[in-house]
């Protein structure tokens, strides 16, 4: 499979980006909980995208380990403002918008890998990855 | 209105049919609301069987809705979590906190009628 990627501008992105990547899961053969993991991990990474940043792009890249087993990796980025304290950021409860303070620590449980990096001034890039059961 | 709410009898039954988007979600919670205090409903319902993803802003909405329409003294139960909807929930950290809910729109209805909304509201169980 091929990787797919989309820009992430309005609220309406946020839905599509989520049913694309549940759509590559999906055809992947991942199991439900997972396509649902998968696709609630975009849902929250996107909305971060459009409310923060205004912008951003999704990639979504079908991998594989060096014993085969198949994953999706997905990337987020935005160039935005940067969060400051990605610590911070990383605690559950903590927010800057309106939101819960769920969003990223939330992610981050549901998915195998998950990597954060953001800078001020230059965006946010979450990475994450989750393999087959 | 986003999503249709239909009244039968002394309640409101609300089915969540197509993704909502944050502000749709926003404007979904004020009708609901609204809808509530006009027909002075006894109890809603708020179906989310079509729901396939309920993200951590979706989840708020939806508690925050109930919450909302049992403080006005008007009985809230969500029904038809999916299960990978509630496995996803709970391991982000959060279930529908402080919120009646039951697996189906027949359950629900019966909890409506046994939910002692003085007991407590929003109290799930």
């Amino acid at each position: 499979m091929e990787v797919k990627k989309m820009a992430i501008l309005r609220e309406e992105d946020v839905i599509l980006a989520r049913q694309l990547v549940r759509k590559m899961a999906a055809d992947m053969t991942f199991n439900l909980v997972d396509q649902t993991r998968l696709a609630t991990a975009v849902s929250e990474l996107t909305r971060n995208a459009v409310e923060y940043a205004k912008s951003g792009e999704i990639r979504i890249e079908p991998v594989k380990n060096r014993v085969g087993r198949e994953g999706l990796k997905i990337v987020v980025s935005d160039n935005g403002p940067g969060i400051a304290d990605i610590e911070q950021a990383m605690t559950m409860g903590f927010t800057t918008s309106n939101g819960l303070g769920a969003g990223l620590p939330g992610t981050r449980q549901l998915v195998d890998e998950f990597d954060i990096r953001s800078s001020l001034g230059s965006g946010t890039t979450v990475t994450i990855v989750m393999w087959k059961r | 209105m986003i999503i249709p709410i239909l009244k039968i009898g002394k309640n409101l039954i609300i089915s969540i049919q197509i993704p909502l988007t944050d502000q749709q979600a926003r404007q979904f919670q004020r009708e609901v609301l609204e809808e509530v205090a006009r027909t002075e409903a006894f109890g809603i319902i708020i179906d989310i069987t079509a729901m396939d993803v309920v993200d951590s802003y979706m989840a708020r909405i939806l508690s925050e809705t109930a919450i909302n329409v049992q403080l006005m003294g008007t009985r809230a139960v969500i029904v038809g979590i999916r299960p990978e909807v509630a496995v996803t929930l709970v391991q982000m950290g959060r279930g529908l906190a402080d919120v009646a809910t039951a697996l189906n729109l027949d359950q629900g209805l019966a909890k409506l009628e046994k939910t002692d909304v003085r007991k407590g509201a929003g109290r799930g169980s």
